[in-house]
């Protein structure tokens, strides 16, 4: 039978010559290779200063989007948490009030919105599911907690930073959402060639 | 008559202070730098463990992780203290002092450096200068298996007690090789003092290495196997009897039997460094012509230099090669090292005739 591979390597079964037998050389084989990858670059990520670079469809923690004035995007109307297959999210809707423009897009809003991260599967199905551009999946992953209770996410932790106030938290944030939108767009385009 | 023995005992009493302090500071000295090197030696292994795995090692710690034997230190000394209930209280706990103690003593003799006039006193940089300095390091050394052997005998454990039959028929094994080998190099040097054999290597052309070559290796792999050290530590094998003679050791007592290997790996390295590799003799610098305390810190680094690539060759082979199996430990250690080192001696001994007539 053909090998599948070119890797394959026929053992070696021939007796050991003297040089082999007494050891000593072979002893000293070993040292040099070791003292080879003693000079090595090392392999380590030295992991809360650097990080490892993601690759762009990597699905992260969750971000719920605003507009460009700072107003929530999400109506509250239930879309992600039908489409989430882990059941992680859930929500409570509420009526805008007069005086609330500045604070939500439309009429209705979400008052609750939380997610479990640890029934979270990280599928990126809610994102796909919203039709109002209001949830998307981030770089970064859940952060050990002490309690599970920590892990259920509301509307402070999920919500991005208001472009208004925190313009450059904002911006980098929402660099990563664009970059989603581009390549989401690339995507659909070369279905479409084809 | 009267007044000669008056004198004599007058001189026998009169207890030389200065002296004393000198020794009690020298001491205190010596056991504090080899503790510091025991310190920076497990520190040292973990790095080279690392980059020899393409990893860093420990860096979390302090700047490049310079302060995680204080860390590990520490974290022993808050373990509990466990004494198992069936073990012989006494001995449990005079195992890692002996071996602790055993590790320390051997430092005594080493000449780590020349004598320097300090104050009006000639100061020797050597505890004491016995005539018999080798034969007191086996004596000591041999001492230290009964550190292991008490220790793995009072826990009252199996694999304990297993592997501290295996260390001392290791130790016992290995140190007659290590003594054959040796006699080969005293036949050269016709001293056992340790200060002479280093003065005559620095007044000789040559290092002992250069006379001495195969008695130079078959010293190594011996102290390598007199410390237990891979591929020779049979006596604590993880995966076979799960960690050896200190398995049943927690909290200092097991730090203590720790930093008993590494102090025994640094001073074996000086004493490899002072038998053959002249000592504190520094290459390719002509000592008698520096001044007192230069040439004392010249022979220091020197010294301490050849110690510290020794220990990094240790460690070195312990990060390449697998342990030994027992027999093959045996094998080597009678079948080889013994008849080889036998060979070594009548060589030398036919040169040294020759040379003579």
């Amino acid at each position: 039978m053909d090998a599948l591979t070119q890797r394959a390597k026929m053992v070696d079964r021939r007796p050991m010559n003297w040089l082999e037998r007494i050891y000593l050389w072979e002893i000293f084989k070993g040292m040099a290779i070791t003292l080879k990858h003693f000079f090595k670059k090392k392999v380590t990520i030295q992991y809360p200063e650097q990080t490892r670079p993601f690759s762009p469809v990597f699905r992260g923690l969750q971000i719920l989007n605003r507009d460009e004035e700072g107003r929530e995007r999400c109506t509250a109307c239930g879309l992600c948490a039908v489409a989430c297959p882990a059941e992680a999210i859930t929500m409570e809707g509420a009526e805008r009030l007069p005086g609330e423009e500045h604070l939500y897009r439309e009429e209705k809003y979400a008052a609750k919105y939380e997610i479990n991260m640890l029934r979270c599967i990280f599928c990126g199905l809610c994102e796909e599911a919203c039709p109002k551009d209001a949830i998307y999946l981030s770089e970064t992953f859940a952060p050990a907690n002490y309690n599970r209770k920590s892990f259920i996410y509301g509307k402070p932790d999920l919500l991005i930073p208001d472009p208004v106030t925190r313009p450059e938290e904002y911006a980098r944030a929402k660099g990563l959402i664009d970059k989603k939108k581009n390549l989401a767009l690339k995507h659909t385009k070369t279905n479409e060639l084809k | 008559m009267t007044d000669y023995l008056n004198i004599k005992r007058m001189t026998l009493l009169a207890f030389d202070w200065a002296f004393t302090l000198e020794k009690a500071i020298l001491i205190a000295i010596i056991i504090t730098v080899s503790l510091v090197v025991a310190m920076y030696a497990t520190y040292a292994e973990r790095k080279v463990a690392g980059f020899m795995q393409d990893r860093l090692g420990p860096n979390r710690a302090g700047p490049f992780g310079l302060l995680q034997p204080l860390a590990d230190g520490l974290k022993l000394f808050f373990k509990e203290e466990v004494i198992p209930s069936n073990s012989s209280k006494f001995l449990f706990i005079l195992g890692p002092c002996l071996a602790m103690l055993t590790a320390m003593m051997t430092s005594a003799v080493i000449p780590w450096g020349g004598k320097v006039e300090l104050g009006g006193r000639i100061v020797d940089l050597q505890v004491a200068d016995i005539n018999i300095g080798i034969l007191y390091i086996f004596g000591v050394v041999s001492l230290g298996v009964y550190g292991m052997m008490i220790g793995g005998w009072a826990s009252n454990n199996k694999y304990s007690l297993m592997a501290a039959l295996r260390g001392a028929s290791q130790a016992i094994s290995y140190e007659l090789a290590m003594g054959l080998s040796l006699i080969a190099l005293l036949m050269l040097t016709g001293s056992l003092s340790l200060r002479t054999i280093t003065e005559q290597q620095i007044q000789g052309n040559w290092w002992n290495i250069v006379y001495q070559p195969l008695g130079f290796f078959l010293f190594f792999v011996c102290s390598l196997a007199e410390c237990n050290r891979a591929p020779f530590d049979l006596p604590e094998a993880e995966s076979e009897l799960n960690m050896g003679y200190h398995q049943e050791y927690s909290s200092m007592k097991l730090g203590f039997f720790l930093f008993a290997e590494y102090i025994n790996m640094f001073i074996s390295c000086t004493i490899i460094a002072t038998l053959f590799l002249g000592g504190y003799d520094m290459p390719f610098v002509d000592e008698a012509k520096l001044s007192g305390i230069t040439a004392l810190l010249v022979g220091l680094l020197a010294l301490f230099g050849k110690t510290f690539i020794l220990i990094f060759i240790f460690m070195w082979i312990r990060w390449t090669l697998p342990r030994f199996r027992y027999d093959q430990l045996m094998n080597l250690g009678w079948k080889t090292l013994i008849p080889l080192a036998l060979l070594n001696m009548v060589i030398t001994g036919a040169v040294v005739l020759l040379m003579m007539k």
